[in-house]
């Protein structure tokens, strides 16, 4: 493994030296790398007030609170706000998760003043208007309808709603029709009032830009900002463990495949186990042509297009997921073979090839992800949102190298049960075996 | 974006096209064949795509399952697109491991094993695999639209191929495709990232050189007439949603005009991108058909887009209906943007944002070193590298009076076809 790790120039990674980090007199947070490869710059981050917050009849709160405060500001009309950036070829955009309202933007270096100012203009000073509200809402509206035919978003919302009973994971940011109907403008400027504030702001810029002249920009335009009723993140409740294994199937007329969604809970994104299941994951279902799962559904069945695994690390849970689109004659063949092979994934250690191709696979990918400016923007971001530290991409490759075959099984026992499998799958109508 | 590259010819006549970049420890590697849907023949629909999928099923000294692996190992990406015009396969790998990708492309260039048993497994997958883009209103829609477009070009077909097509072709027809096409003298490949081009050059050789050069198939496309009278299709599905889909017959891109359209299509729809590995695009929210079509209430939203290929293809408007509203009211205020671009010229300022705008966006493009491999080869395949590296001055060069004709000799309503997907009910036929 020593060859691998000196194959990847470490100091060619973020770490200590190299990312500017500070914060401004209100609290926001500031990470940078310098990058004059090429005469632009990127940012990206978030601040709290996302769907945790939505009350349970008014889901989508968060999300429209998000997708308005470009929307018009109170200097600014929403034709205005798009003319400048679209005139200089740059992009703002704003989306709520569970935990955050995330935020970027990206520009030519010259531009940057532009879209710092209209950042900070659309954090403080939405307006909110009451046309526009209505003009999203139609939106919304029209894009869940699109939702609600769509076999592979209708399982994953069935599978989040059952995987995380009681836990605001289980809701979806997007919201239902009903809830979105729901919303008034008061809610909307409520929400924004009371939670949108510097507190727990982070921000990090990639690209062609000086540390101290990004620092004075955002001093100028967000140091001012205060908010003192800003509210502490609540407590979120523990998820419920499965007892046991749910199969069902949402039937959605005039579709020709079916998409299925099946797995269990995972690590959280900074748990103890997170690495050893990333890379178990990784052999499980996405190594080469998607992994075991991918060799026996895809190369040697035939039975799909698509059969592959992924490991959802969050903040306060995660999910381990299998997802296959499937025609409606070989969903349960489909279904048998993954289980198969998850059976055998924590029955017997992963082989040391497995194991190596693997680890190496993730040391040799690093470098690749953080390439471009928007790839380092995330990548900082990520530092901080799960608290890694400045040098835990020039660790990882230690990290990745130390994991055991073993402690990747272990791993694999404690989420990975196949009698507590949820399995969710939507389309053409399917006999399910019992 | 004109920086130095290194253009060179094997004496098999393999194309290559090489540019150093030394800002990460990287280098992208593309095979790019001049062939995709746009060769293939009633029957035989879908067949490039096909081999592409077989392409990756090994050879006798890369058997199946070990390619993926290999370029795994590496921390590599790998991957392969079939266009209308083109086929291409890609490894972006570090740089230290980039012989892999010449060792592959190499030998799968002539030595594919086109395995029966892979192929038949290859069949379902395919089906598997437009079956799941049948579940999508808007695939159904795009389809019917393009179809109804051309009488006799293969541009009417989907590249993945029909159903029955993908039904019908057997190894055999697989096998003669893969040996008609991919040879040196049908191919270009293109380096970028962190390497000496002259010492690249060589390493290209010693791979590639001994290949058999074949010839470059002679392909004569059959001649499209132009649409006489409007064309109307009409897709039902399930859902609540109205869909729309225009489609205008548009100049080659080697075509003058083509310049003068994409900075009509820029101000009508929104700028578009020619980045396909990040790097993005820019909203659309001040286009013109924005403003009147989903400003004013009548659609959710609203995008266009033209592309660049070796015959005429299409310049597509394609939108969601708000609920409310019929599709008739949609048409004539398009018609109404349309008919304003036919009879007054457009400002100088609107031409040179549109130039800032695609400045902008071939510039967060270079920040990715896979992009600018893919951009060596990509205008190769319908036009010349020049057609790339002159984009920028082309469109500076445009004028008010160039964006008038463009709408006037394109746009009009006998030159297209108007799709719409309309939920509930039956599927309508063609025509």
């Amino acid at each position: 493994m020593s060859a691998v790790l000196n194959s990847v120039d470490l100091f060619s990674l973020p770490g200590e030296d190299d990312i500017y980090r500070t914060r401004l007199g209100n609290g926001i947070l500031l990470l940078l790398r310098r990058n004059e490869s090429s005469p632009s710059v990127v940012f990206s981050g978030y601040l709290p007030g996302g769907s945790l917050f939505d009350p349970q009849d008014k889901l989508g709160l968060a999300y429209l609170t998000a997708a308005m405060l470009m929307r018009g500001t109170q200097r600014h009309t929403f034709q205005q706000i798009y003319d400048d950036l679209e005139t200089a070829g740059a992009s703002l955009g704003f989306g709520a998760s569970v935990h955050n309202i995330n935020f970027s933007g990206r520009c030519l270096a010259e531009d940057l003043h532009l879209l710092i100012e209209l950042l900070s203009e659309c954090l403080r000073g939405p307006a909110f208007p009451s046309e526009q509200i209505e003009r999203l809402r139609a939106q919304t509206l029209t894009h869940l309808a699109i939702r609600a035919q769509d076999t592979a978003e209708m399982a994953d919302l069935k599978f989040d709603e059952i995987l995380f009973a009681g836990h605001p994971y289980s809701r979806p940011e997007d919201g239902y029709p009903h809830t979105i109907n729901a919303i008034s403008r008061e809610d909307i400027l409520d929400f924004h009032q009371s939670l949108y504030g510097p507190n727990g702001m982070v921000i990090a810029i990639a690209g062609a830009v000086e540390p101290d002249s990004a620092f004075d920009l955002l001093q100028i335009s967000l140091e001012g900002w205060t908010n003192p009723d800003q509210p502490a993140l609540p407590e979120l409740p523990e998820v419920r463990p499965r007892t046991e294994q749910t199969r069902l199937h949402i039937p959605l007329a005039g579709k020709t495949q079916v998409d299925v969604l099946m797995g269990a809970h995972g690590p959280r994104r900074n748990d103890p186990n997170y690495l050893a299941a990333s890379l178990g994951n990784n052999i499980l279902g996405q190594f080469g042509m998607m992994g075991r799962i991918g060799d026996a559904v895809r190369e040697k069945a035939g039975l799909a297009y698509y059969a592959s695994t992924s490991l959802n690390g969050w903040i306060n849970a995660g999910s381990w997921e299998i997802a296959a689109g499937v025609n409606p004659a070989n969903v349960e063949k489909a279904i048998e073979i993954i289980l198969a092979e998850v059976r055998r994934f924590i029955t017997e250690p992963v082989s040391q090839d497995e194991l190596r191709d693997s680890q190496l696979n993730f040391i040799g990918k690093l470098p690749l992800s953080l390439e471009s400016n928007a790839g380092v923007a995330i990548g900082l971001l990520n530092l901080e949102r799960f608290n890694l530290g400045l040098n835990y991409y020039r660790e990882y490759p230690s990290l990745i190298s130390a994991i055991t075959a073993e402690e990747v099984l272990q791993t694999a026992q404690i989420y990975l049960d196949p009698e507590r499998f949820l399995i969710v799958s939507c389309g053409p109508e399917v006999k399910i075996e019992s | 974006m004109a920086d130095e590259t290194l253009q060179s010819r094997l004496p098999n006549n393999l194309q290559i096209h090489l540019k150093e970049i030394h800002t990460a420890p990287i280098i992208s590697h593309w095979v790019w064949y001049r062939i995709g849907s746009r060769y293939e023949i009633p029957g035989s629909t879908g067949i490039s795509h096909w081999v592409e999928h077989i392409q990756f099923k090994g050879t006798s000294r890369f058997p199946a399952g070990t390619l993926d692996k290999s370029i795994s190992r590496t921390g590599g990406v790998w991957n392969a697109f079939t266009y209308l015009d083109w086929t291409t396969y890609y490894e972006t790998l570090p740089a230290g491991q980039i012989d892999l990708a010449l060792q592959i492309e190499s030998d799968r260039m002539l030595n594919s094993l086109f395995d029966p048993a892979d192929v038949e497994s290859e069949r379902t997958v395919i089906l598997s695999e437009l079956e799941g883009s049948q579940n999508q209103p808007t695939y159904r829609l795009g389809e019917a639209v393009q179809r109804a477009a051309f009488d006799r070009h293969p541009y009417r077909n989907e590249i993945i191929g029909s159903a029955e097509d993908l039904k019908q072709i057997q190894r055999d027809d697989l096998y003669r495709h893969y040996c008609n096409y991919y040879t040196p003298a049908n191919a270009v490949v293109t380096l970028a990232g962190d390497f000496d081009a002259e010492v690249m050059l060589e390493r290209i050789a010693a791979r590639y050189a001994d290949i058999p050069a074949n010839h470059r198939p002679k392909l004569i496309t059959p001649e499209e007439a132009p649409l006489a009278e409007e064309r109307r299709v009409t897709v039902e599905g399930p859902g609540e949603t109205t869909f729309m889909q225009l489609a205008y017959r548009a100049p080659a891109a080697s075509h003058a005009d083509f310049f003068p359209f994409a900075v009509l299509d820029s101000l009508l729809c929104g700028a578009t991108s020619l980045n396909i590995f990040g790097g993005g695009g820019i909203s659309n929210k001040t286009s013109r058909l924005y403003r009147a079509l989903v400003e004013k209430e009548l659609a959710v939203n609203v995008r266009g887009g033209l592309q660049a290929t070796i015959d005429p293809f299409l310049f597509e408007i394609i939108l969601t209906v708000r609920p409310e509203h019929k599709p008739a009211e949609v048409l004539a205020a398009i018609d109404a943007q349309i008919s304003r671009l036919q009879d007054s010229p457009v400002s100088e300022e609107d031409i040179a944002r549109a130039v800032k705008q695609a400045r902008a966006m071939f510039t967060y493009g270079s920040e990715n070193i896979t992009n600018q491999a893919f951009w060596l080869g990509y205008a190769e395949m319908f036009s010349h590298y020049d057609w790339f590296t002159g984009y920028l001055d082309s469109l500076a060069r445009v004028t008010p009076a160039d964006i008038q004709r463009i709408a006037q000799v394109y746009l009009s309503p006998a030159r297209r076809v108007v799709g719409l997907y309309l939920p509930g009910g039956e599927e309508t036929p063609h025509r």
